[in-house]
């Protein structure tokens, strides 16, 4: 067996990136990967939004094959009556149907305000997180600039900015906007993935992080790769292969080896040794930590303060096969749908799930890849993510029957029978998405994006610069910062960071 | 239903309650962990005395305990604390510390192996959070025992006689060792354990025998001199002894709201309990860290000029700057010395120009004295009858 000095631990993306950069500075990299086929949580999004420029240029991922089917998809918020909103461009640069004039306006507003804020952010995106300490080397320019580029909005704007940070989606939206459709489908992005409604206190920095995002140099753009997501992962797995990194699948990690207080390497559920000095875990880190450290190599605080990370999954994922392509009252079946018919639908979608009960009418974004490249079977695809679904529900198959109902509900309202046009359904609940991806509580960010855990807490206090708490076990997970989706940052970060410590 | 009377008995009472309160004919109570306990019974300096001449009683129940049992014991405590217990063998006791993740200091503490997978963890201090916190992923379970133990504390020179004239042959027991006995319907356990670094004995039974351990141990003593005492007599012996407390020599962590307060076991004069060697504990890379790099902060024994203690006073160099603040101090009777713990700033600690202000409250006036401290070796007192066994037939 060829011999690696670093182990990476899962072939998502933020495992890809580490691994292309660390062999491309001249690691011998081996990338180690539970499920058949490399992708990691590449394969549950629906789209791009927030793929890392550093990573997609430095991996080329343009020549291994990743080209963009839209760059920039348009978002159709679904009504039973057939009057949809469609939002054009990034975010809704434009709104098409009937839509009052002061909306279109206020919209414009503070749709330019948005991503004016989080593009005042999205710098922090690209470096680990400032510790909290004096003579620790941050990067003081880097910071100050951030500031002063925030400050350079104006005083107006420098204060809207320090208003609405802290805020809730909801009561953002309301000050601005009157309708339903346009607040819900907003109050709707701005949660995806999180376990927060549009009402919770402090939603608005994990939207203004997710809009400091870019697909192909657009800011806020929706990202639909040739051949959907996946091929957004295979793309960086060619990438990462070409660099010499090896990827090996169906090798799940069952123990993270630390001998004399270091790390030595990973020990297979299969039994098998690989031995390596140096260890990167882009699995989560309440899973590196617990599972593949383990508490006796961690101090008492540090582990109790692990198992207390929030990760809770709020959103499940259907995937319907269809007979023939479903009619949503005139839509067009191209562009990302959203079921959110307004933002108290969003809150009220997220209400049974804090009691850990299913909603009768969950909100979702559908996707139907045969639409725009029809199968060879004549059949249909349609892939939602259902918000809000309960990640520990007390019976966990009557939870999951009783979103599949609820989905299939909210879709039958939106395009009068397709329920008849199902031949196949199959909906996985946080719980499956915890079982099949390992995300502890089926979080789709590797633990909960959220004010108390961004940053300098992401994943906790003390270890958010990527360095784990173990002699050469490094952290790149979107359990890190920046955090989620599909982008590659928190490996890239990590690598990083990794060169700096040499 | 809870009823919630709790504040109906702001202060616990201990299962030998019923001989101190006959015993304590100066009514002197004190708080120690929410219960009643004896401050001064009869005479402070009779009680001293009789720690260092003949031998004394003191209850030890308000004392924290644990039980901490199970397969992974011993590999929980290892990682719980700072010392390697792989050398502690059955039957036997170490003194021990432990720390949080930054290597600041939780509590000291006596750590009892009753048997292969059962210990026993005694403390100033409450720390159930903590260690059940520390016990995820080892198999083992964490009891607090402190109400189902009734324990003494028997120490002075006569100690091991008076325990012999009770029935209990303790002529083999090694310091730091302990041994069971037959007592009554019961069991007794005895430990050569003490906080005054004399010769003594820690007696531990169930509350049902605690007022026949007293009555026995009274019996047995009645012609060496047996007295009931304080905590104020075992507090001088136990500064003799160089011994700290959690809460007056040093802030415990979690309690601990100034930062700058935090206090390390290197910088509590404990390094020599750390295993560097053992494998991974709790807190091991913030030491190691701090032991590379220096301590800011050390612990010291001081001997000063004069005769009137230096309790709380601060320490200058050169009569000028602080470096420093005594915890504890008094005029040794037994050393007729005048002594002193405290924390220090580690550039002072080798004690050259170290200066402590003293103010003595003389017909409700202060007197100032600025007088000369000198950095000595603990313990003050150490005398060799502590670890002879058998131990002396005084």
């Amino acid at each position: 067996m060829p011999s690696f000095d670093t182990i990476i631990i899962g072939a998502g993306p933020n495992g890809l990136a580490a691994g292309h950069r660390l062999a491309s500075k001249g690691r011998n990299v081996v990338v180690l990967e539970a499920a058949s086929v490399p992708g990691g949580g590449a394969g549950l999004a629906h789209l791009s939004y927030n793929l890392d420029a550093r990573v997609e240029a430095a991996m080329e991922l343009s020549q291994h094959g990743l080209s963009w089917q839209h760059a920039n998809l348009a978002t159709t918020v679904l009504s039973p009556d057939g009057r949809h909103l469609r939002l054009v461009g990034a975010i809704g640069e434009r709104l098409t149907g009937d839509i009052a004039d002061t909306d279109r306006a206020a919209w414009e507003v503070l749709r330019a305000r948005l991503l004016r804020f989080a593009a005042v952010l999205a710098p922090l995106n690209h470096m680990a997180p400032p510790r909290i300490a004096k003579g620790v080397g941050n990067p003081l320019t880097k910071l100050a600039m951030i500031g002063l580029r925030a400050r350079m909005m104006g005083a107006a704007e420098f204060r809207e900015l320090a208003r609405i940070l802290l805020t809730n989606v909801h009561d953002l939206l309301d000050d601005e906007l009157s309708d339903p459709r346009l607040k819900g489908v907003l109050a709707f992005d701005a949660t995806l993935g999180g376990w927060l409604g549009p009402r919770s206190p402090n939603s608005v920095l994990p939207w203004l992080v997710r809009l400091s995002g870019q697909t192909a140099g657009v800011q806020g753009a929706l990202g639909l790769p040739q051949g959907g997501m996946a091929a957004l992962g295979v793309a960086m797995v060619k990438a990462a292969g070409a660099k010499g990194v090896t990827i090996r699948c169906g090798a799940r990690v069952a123990r993270i080896l630390v001998e004399g207080e270091r790390v030595a390497g990973v020990t297979l559920a299969d039994g098998t040794e690989l031995r390596a000095g140096c260890v990167v875990s882009s699995v989560a880190p309440k899973t590196t930590l617990l599972d593949l450290i383990g508490p006796r190599h961690l101090d008492a605080g540090l582990t109790t303060r692990a198992r207390h990370q929030k990760a809770r999954g709020g959103a499940a994922k259907l995937h319907l096969t269809l007979r023939a392509l479903p009619d949503f009252k005139g839509a067009d079946r191209t562009d990302r749908l959203v079921i959110a018919p307004s933002e108290h639908a969003v809150e009220q979608a997220f209400n049974p799930v804090k009691y850990g009960r299913v909603p009768e009418h969950p909100v979702m974004e559908i996707m139907i890849s045969t639409a725009h490249a029809p199968g060879p079977d004549g059949l249909h695809h349609l892939s939602a993510i259902a918000q809000f679904a309960p990640h520990n529900p007390v019976d966990r198959d009557a939870a999951r029957a009783a979103m599949l109902a609820a989905c299939l509900g909210q879709l039958e309202a939106h395009a009068p029978g397709i329920g008849a046009l199902v031949i196949g359904a199959d909906l996985q609940m946080p719980y499956d998405i915890e079982a099949a991806y390992g995300l502890p509580g089926g979080q789709w960010h590797a633990g909960e994006l959220s004010v108390e855990q961004m940053l300098f807490l992401r994943p906790l206090p003390g270890i958010a610069q990527y360095r784990g708490p173990v002699a050469g076990l490094w952290l790149a997970s979107a359990g890190c910062h920046p955090g989620g989706g599909v982008s590659g940052s928190a490996g890239w970060n990590a690598a990083l960071a990794m060169e700096a410590a040499e | 239903m809870n009823p919630l009377r709790h504040f109906d008995t702001p202060l616990l009472k201990t299962p030998f309650h019923a001989r101190t309160e006959v015993a304590n004919k100066l009514w002197s109570w004190g708080n120690w962990g929410g219960y009643t306990t004896v401050l001064t019974c009869e005479d402070l300096s009779m009680e001293h005395s009789a720690i260092r001449n003949t031998a004394t009683v003191y209850d030890l129940c308000p004392m924290i305990k644990y039980r901490i049992e199970g397969p992974e014991a011993l590999a929980y405590l290892n990682r719980l604390t700072i010392r390697n217990l792989a050398k502690l063998s059955v039957g036997g006791v170490q003194y021990t510390a432990w720390v949080n993740d930054a290597g600041h200091l939780l509590d000291d503490g006596t750590l009892f192996r009753l048997a292969p997978d059962r210990y026993r963890l005694c403390c100033q201090e409450r720390h159930l959070n903590w260690l059940l916190d520390s016990a995820f992923g080892f198999d083992v379970t964490i009891a607090d025992e402190t109400e189902e133990i009734a324990a003494l504390s028997l120490q002075g020179p006569t100690s091991a006689e008076i325990l012999r004239l009770a029935g209990f042959n303790v002529d083999g027991l090694k310091p730091f060792r302990m041994a069971n006995f037959d007592f009554g319907t019961g069991r007794l356990m005895i430990s050569r354990t003490g906080f005054t670094g004399d010769l003594g004995y820690e007696l531990w039974t169930t509350p049902d025998h605690a007022l026949a351990l007293w009555d026995a141990l009274f019996d047995a003593g009645s012609l060496h001199g047996l007295r009931p005492i304080g905590s104020d007599a075992l507090n001088i012996a136990r500064m003799e002894a160089g011994f700290i407390i959690a809460g007056l020599d040093f802030t415990p962590a979690d309690t601990c709201v100034r930062e700058d307060r935090l206090r390390s076991p290197l910088e509590m004069g404990l390094g020599w309990l750390i295993d560097w060697d053992k494998g991974h504990f709790t807190g091991k890379a913030s030491l190691v860290r701090q032991r590379d790099k220096g301590t800011k902060w050390s612990f010291v024994g001081l001997e000063i000029d004069g005769n009137v203690s230096a309790e709380g006073a601060i320490l200058y160099h050169d009569k000028k700057h602080e470096v420093g603040v005594i915890t504890g101090a008094c005029w040794s009777p037994v050393l007729k010395r005048n002594v002193a713990l405290a924390q220090i700033l580690t550039k002072h600690a080798a004690g050259v120009g170290i200066w402590t202000e003293i103010y003595a409250l003389r017909e409700l006036q202060y007197e100032k004295m600025m007088m000369r401290a000198r950095v000595v070796d603990r313990p003050f007192f150490n005398h060799p009858r502590r670890r002879a066994t058998p131990p002396g037939r005084f």
